[in-house]
């Protein structure tokens, strides 16, 4: 399939990511060639088939919840950007 | 003697009998790094005070009789895509520039708990996405037969740093062949464990459904030792399996005979190199002339692996990136005007070409409209290909194919490419589709005499079978270290 500028966009936001007019065009080539090989795959009738995420029977496990770590905060702040007051600091979100 | 020309086992003996202290091996290898990082470039960060430390410490347990055990005061490099406490992680990428984690990853956990002596983080394709470590931000890994040539990816670093002899042996990570594919380009062995064998906790994750991390090393000897110590059920990784047949080194034996070996045809097809080709089908010859019984047969669905993978991969990762916003560590852009402008200029300036562009293709094949006819079609595709290997392996206890349909590429060959670098998966990523165990392992060399890699997989759980037929190979050839060292003098 062709990728259209509209389609780059809208990937664009999904993805937040901010591509120059450069990183647009690259990307609409990339992914149209990707797309297309990928395209393989309606050669195989997959009908009837289950989709297959976990590879071995997964079930879920559960347990008392029990807090076994300790506070790690300061430690933690310490990779941020920017913090404030044992918190993450952001931008302005409203007014 | 050159501490660093012996294995991790080796050298674990010299430690453990007296003869070598942890720290003398610890120093040996620092040295080593400081006279072959600036040619090779294995590694991302080295903390030679840290290592030293660590290093008296062990040495000291190991006096008092606290510590035994095969691996106990022999310095290792982990794949920088592991987290360390308060050790920088950087994935290899710029958004993760500054990043010191708050804890350690449970496989490294466990190799400290045996006494590892951790030099440094290796080099990697950024956020494991490449085939060549040339994707890295802090610049490529080179070759140790041939500079100039690539050491394979993602895990290049770490195969790159074991084949120099910087390190004894390393951690890597396998999402598509990760492991398996860089041992195989610089002569080395690796194991992709079964998914599940080893905890994933604190390991970065780029495709969570396939992530695996396993050893490399000089022989089989040691990936098996090493796997015995990191296979661990973990509660903190939810995909982490509770087993007892961990004990691998039982496995390590002389003896094929009887064992059936399936080679699939269709993996000797068109896009092979012939050299490739052939040292492989001789490695074969090898096992049945001790005893194998080997058959060719045809596995199929061997052109959808590459399709269904990219697919699969890309999503996951597309998923587990959304985390780096610039918000709970990393880089964050210097100018910005509201929230999702931040977002947007971090993510943009952080990430490497490649991530963007997997991450872009992940996006989409999971937005509104398309996921069907991409992601649930990979994961249809996914079951196929796995019940084509259960298939074969109700006839056959290992499954032998070449690791990659070439040896190592020139270095810049396929970064201009990405589908070319992606066809060069082809015998790997069906592996982590399976969930299967795989060990690659040096077999032979090509006509410029670098290293061809054969890869021996079996079913989940079955690593002992193909830890004994890549023993019983091995002990045929021996290891051969690069001849660019020797020629050197290095």
């Amino acid at each position: 399939m062709t990728i259209t500028d509209e389609t780059i966009e809208y990937v664009g936001i999904l993805a937040k990511l901010e591509l120059s007019e450069e990183e647009k065009e690259q990307a609409k080539k990339d992914m149209s060639d990707m797309l297309a090989y990928v395209g393989k795959l309606n050669e195989l009738d997959t009908d009837g088939v289950e989709p297959m995420s976990h590879t071995f029977d997964v079930h879920n496990v559960f347990r008392e919840d029990i807090v076994t770590n300790g506070d790690d905060r300061d430690n933690m702040i310490l990779n941020a950007p920017e913090s404030k007051d044992g918190c993450y600091q952001v931008p302005k979100t409203f007014d | 003697m050159d501490l660093m020309s012996l294995t991790a086992v080796e050298l674990g003996k010299k430690i453990a009998s007296g003869e070598v202290t942890s720290v003398e091996a610890t120093k040996a290898a620092l040295d080593r790094m400081e006279q072959l990082e600036k040619e090779y470039n294995s590694f991302v960060t080295i903390d030679r005070e840290a290592a030293l430390a660590q290093a008296e410490e062990v040495q000291k347990k190991i006096d008092a009789g606290e510590l035994s055990g095969p691996l106990a005061g022999v310095p290792v490099a982990i794949k920088d895509n592991m987290c360390i406490n308060g050790m920088l992680t950087t994935c290899s990428s710029k958004i993760l520039s500054n990043f010191k984690p708050t804890f350690t990853a449970e496989a490294v956990i466990q190799l400290q708990k045996a006494g590892a002596v951790i030099v440094g983080k290796t080099n990697m394709d950024e956020f494991a996405m490449g085939s060549t470590t040339e994707t890295s931000y802090y610049g490529a890994t080179k070759n140790p037969w041939d500079t100039n040539r690539v050491p394979g990816g993602s895990s290049g670093g770490s195969a790159a740093a074991v084949a120099a002899e910087e390190v004894p042996y390393a951690l890597g990570s396998d999402t598509g062949g990760s492991i398996r594919q860089p041992a195989a380009f610089c002569g080395v062995t690796g194991i992709k464990p079964t998914y599940g064998r080893v905890s994933r906790y604190g390991l970065i994750a780029y495709g969570s459904s396939l992530d695996q991390i396993g050893p490399l090393a000089k022989d089989v000897t040691d990936c098996a030792t090493v796997l015995e110590i990191i296979s661990t059920h973990d509660s903190k990784d939810s995909t982490s399996v509770d087993r007892a047949d961990t004990d691998f080194t039982s496995a390590l034996v002389d003896d094929v005979k009887g064992m059936k070996i399936g080679i699939p045809r269709d993996y000797f097809g068109e896009g092979i190199d012939p050299d490739v080709k052939e040292q492989v089908l001789a490695a074969a010859k090898t096992l049945e002339e001790k005893g194998a019984i080997v058959e060719e047969f045809d596995l199929s669905l061997v052109e959808y692996a590459i399709p269904a993978y990219y697919i699969i991969a890309s999503a996951e990762a597309s998923s587990n990136l959304e985390r780096f916003d610039g918000v709970k560590y990393g880089y964050r852009t210097a100018e910005y005007t509201d929230l999702h402008n931040m977002y947007k200029k971090t993510r943009s300036e952080g990430f490497g070409p490649e991530v963007k562009r997997r991450i872009m293709l992940g996006s989409f094949v999971l937005s509104s409209g398309y996921y069907d006819a991409y992601y649930i079609k990979a994961l249809r595709t996914k079951a196929l290909i796995k019940q084509a290997f259960d298939k074969a392996f109700e006839k056959y206890d290992v499954i032998l194919g070449p690791v990659a349909p070439t040896t190592a590429l020139k270095i810049g060959e396929s970064l201009s490419d990405p589908l070319k670098m992606y066809l060069g998966d082809i015998y790997t990523v069906s592996v982590n589709l399976a969930g299967l165990p795989g060990i690659s392992l040096p077999c032979g060399f090509d006509r410029d005499g670098m290293p061809v890699g054969m890869q021996l997989l079996a079913k989940p759980f079955d690593e002992k079978t193909i830890i004994r037929a890549a023993y019983a190979f091995e002990q045929s050839r021996g290891y051969k270290r690069p001849t660019a060292l020797t020629e050197r003098g290095l």
